[in-house]
């Protein structure tokens, strides 16, 4: 069966485009694109993906519109019952605002946008997202935010260290985030938020091709499921 | 009924911009600034009796993220 994946565009999403190519490139299928203002999302989704970009132009906090938005409500009952969930860059801001993953992403403490290819060092292996990597392994990713800079309280920060909820750390902290975070997972580990940009790094073209196995190994997983 | 919700960062939260604002007021030689935090002023125009319980709730779900932030609600007359 063809695999069904949803990839939600808000006004302002601008990576919306290579997270489906990405997604196509990897499954052999084109997601379905969804708009924010659709009242639901399709039925029997396998996956769904929120992209980067500036939804609502940052207007209040970087993602607080677009966690408010209707289709949001939809994804949040997703995501309750299992389905994966891959927010990447604002995407991650929207599941932080929206209450999927705890914290929330601040200005980067140089106050600067960065944008540049970063080393992560892939922390868990045992995710759907993270198990075609090796925990220690090293991988080149893009970065290009301006509130990246992952913050919660020092409780919350143990909580996700002790239950391996943290997916990825930054090698050399670019941005100020707390404890060098770049991605985490919820409890049940089937909603993954990160800063970097994986779909941005999966083919020769892009310099890299690091964020492949994320795709490859979430997918495989999920199809022959 | 005008309302002003205060929003502003939690003590211990760094805050990237107020520090780069007080090395700016210190570039333009104001001394004794001790610290400087940002935050926000919103202002709304609300129907006469709505509730504290409704402000609250607003502030909670929109207004301010409350890993982050604190928020204060004024009456204003």
């Amino acid at each position: 069966m063809a695999f069904r994946a949803a990839v939600i565009t808000f006004p302002g999403s601008n990576c919306d485009r290579d997270m489906a190519v990405a997604i196509e490139r990897v499954s052999g299928t084109a997601p379905i694109r969804v708009w924010h203002g659709d009242a639901r999302l399709p039925e029997d989704l396998d996956f769904i993906a929120l992209p980067g970009g500036f939804s609502y132009g940052d207007y209040l906090r970087s993602g607080a519109m677009a966690a408010n938005s209707p289709i949001m409500q939809s994804v949040k009952r997703r995501a309750e019952r299992g389905v994966p969930v891959l927010g990447v860059c604002n995407g991650f801001q929207v599941l932080t605002e929206a209450g999927l993953l705890p914290g929330a992403l601040m200005r980067n403490a140089s106050q600067n946008f960065i944008c540049r290819t970063v080393a992560l060092k892939v922390e868990n292996d045992r995710s759907l997202f993270t198990s075609g990597y090796k925990a220690g392994q090293i991988i080149d990713i893009p970065v290009a935010h301006h509130d990246g800079n992952y913050f919660a309280d020092d409780e919350t920060l143990d909580m996700l260290e002790g239950e391996g909820r943290v997916a990825f750390r930054y090698v050399e902290n670019c941005n100020g985030s707390q404890r060098d975070i770049a991605g985490v997972l919820n409890a049940e580990g089937n909603v993954l938020g990160m800063m970097p940009h994986p779909e941005r790094a999966v083919e020769q073209a892009h310099g890299g091709t690091d964020g492949l196995a994320l795709f490859e190994n979430a997918i495989k997983t999920l199809v022959s499921a | 009924m005008k309302i002003r919700v205060h929003v502003s960062l939690k003590p211990g939260v760094l805050d990237p911009q107020g520090r780069a604002v007080h090395h700016a007021l210190e570039g333009l030689g104001f001394a004794g600034v001790e610290d400087v935090r940002i935050g926000r002023l919103i202002e709304l125009d609300v129907a006469d009796g709505t509730d504290d319980a409704a402000l609250a709730d607003m502030c909670e779900k929109l207004l301010a993220h409350t890993v982050i932030e604190n928020y204060r609600i004024e009456k204003v007359d």
